[in-house]
């Protein structure tokens, strides 16, 4: 499967930007492709919440809209 | 500075079914850095500060430390907000996420802003996000104007506490309109917390004579000349206005009453 040239891709919108990733890889993959594993951090698909404990049955889309949210400084 | 003094123990605030100590609640946005923001917090006393929740940065360098280890969950009470947020159901997919990230934490701030030069609640769809949210299971603490019939309407749908504003977010402008504060206050059975306008610790030391149960602020202590200092002073304010408050104020009167006796005068 990640033999170079012989990879499907997909396109993904990730926090807004446009993103090449492996077809069917799952969320967990996404975000260890990311670098965020071990991070506190909050995931939702085409604005539905996916539970933490999901994230490695969760298989992505083409097209799918996937945000990653994290805590910042706000009053 | 004694922390206990002249914050007496026993009197304390009670929402959500926990009992807090500090009345003073904190934002933790538009500090300098995360030392800056832990130094401010801790003079604060706060024992409740919120938090914003946005996207990873993706080119985030690993390691960098998050607000979440400045200010440890078992150490404070996270109230994630929704700031930003423009519509109900963007206010309610941004709890969803913060309840998410917390590990099933269900106190929120909410507030639904109306449009970008006020920062003014858009109270239709805050009573909308509000329902849902309620719903949902979430314990919601809203952000509303200072309109005692709609504080009244957002406690009876079951928010934990009711937030009016002193004036507009970030304004530093103090509480403009004292009256219907004290009013929200005499109706209301859930903690009532001035949210967003104080500028200064008078301010503050106002909405805790008015009756409100706490006060919850951000710029005004980040954007002091020198927020440690301001957060003391925050904490103090709070602390003075909630003692005069439970001391009872004397009456205004428009003229003058002696303090020295006026028997007993030798000319």
């Amino acid at each position: 499967m990640n033999l170079a040239g012989n990879l499907t891709m997909m396109t993904l919108l990730v926090n807004g930007d446009s993103r090449e990733v492996p077809a069917g890889i799952t969320l967990s993959d996404l975000v260890a492709l990311l670098g965020l594993e071990n991070r506190r951090l909050a995931a939702e698909i085409n604005e539905n919440l996916v539970p933490r404990s999901g994230y490695t049955t969760c298989r992505l889309e083409p097209g799918d809209r996937i945000e990653i949210i994290h805590a910042v400084g706000g009053g | 500075m004694n922390p206990s003094f002249p914050d007496p123990a026993g009197d304390t605030f009670t929402l959500a079914g926990r009992s807090f100590q500090s009345r003073l609640l904190v934002g933790t946005g538009k500090y300098q850095d995360l030392e800056q923001t832990r130094q401010a917090i801790e003079a604060s006393g706060a024992e409740i500060v919120t938090i914003a929740v946005r996207r990873t940065n993706m080119g985030q360098t690993p390691g960098e430390p998050n607000i979440l280890e400045v200010l440890p969950p078992d150490r404070y009470t996270i109230l994630p907000n929704t700031a930003g947020c423009y519509d109900a159901k963007t206010a309610v997919r941004t709890c969803r996420l913060a309840r998410e990230l917390l590990d099933d934490h269900r106190l929120v701030k909410l507030e639904v802003l109306g449009d970008e030069k006020t920062l003014f609640p858009d109270v239709v769809a805050t009573l909308e996000a509000a329902e849902t949210l309620i719903a949902e299971g979430f314990q919601v603490m809203v952000y509303t104007n200072d309109d005692p019939i709609l504080a009244r309407r957002f406690e009876a749908m079951g928010c934990v506490a009711v937030m009016p504003l002193a004036a507009p977010i970030g304004s530093g402008l103090g509480i403009r309109n004292r009256l219907n504060i004290r009013t929200i206050v005499e109706n209301a059975k859930v903690p009532i917390l001035v949210d967003a306008g104080v500028g200064t610790a008078s301010d503050a030391a106002i909405a805790m004579e008015l009756g409100c149960d706490g006060v919850l602020m951000n710029t005004a202590i980040a954007a002091a000349q020198d927020p440690i200092l301001m957060a003391h002073a925050m904490r103090l304010g709070i602390a003075a206005g909630r003692l005069a408050y439970r001391a009872g104020r004397m009456p205004a009167k428009r003229f003058a009453s002696a303090s020295s006796p006026l028997d007993g005068l030798f000319f």
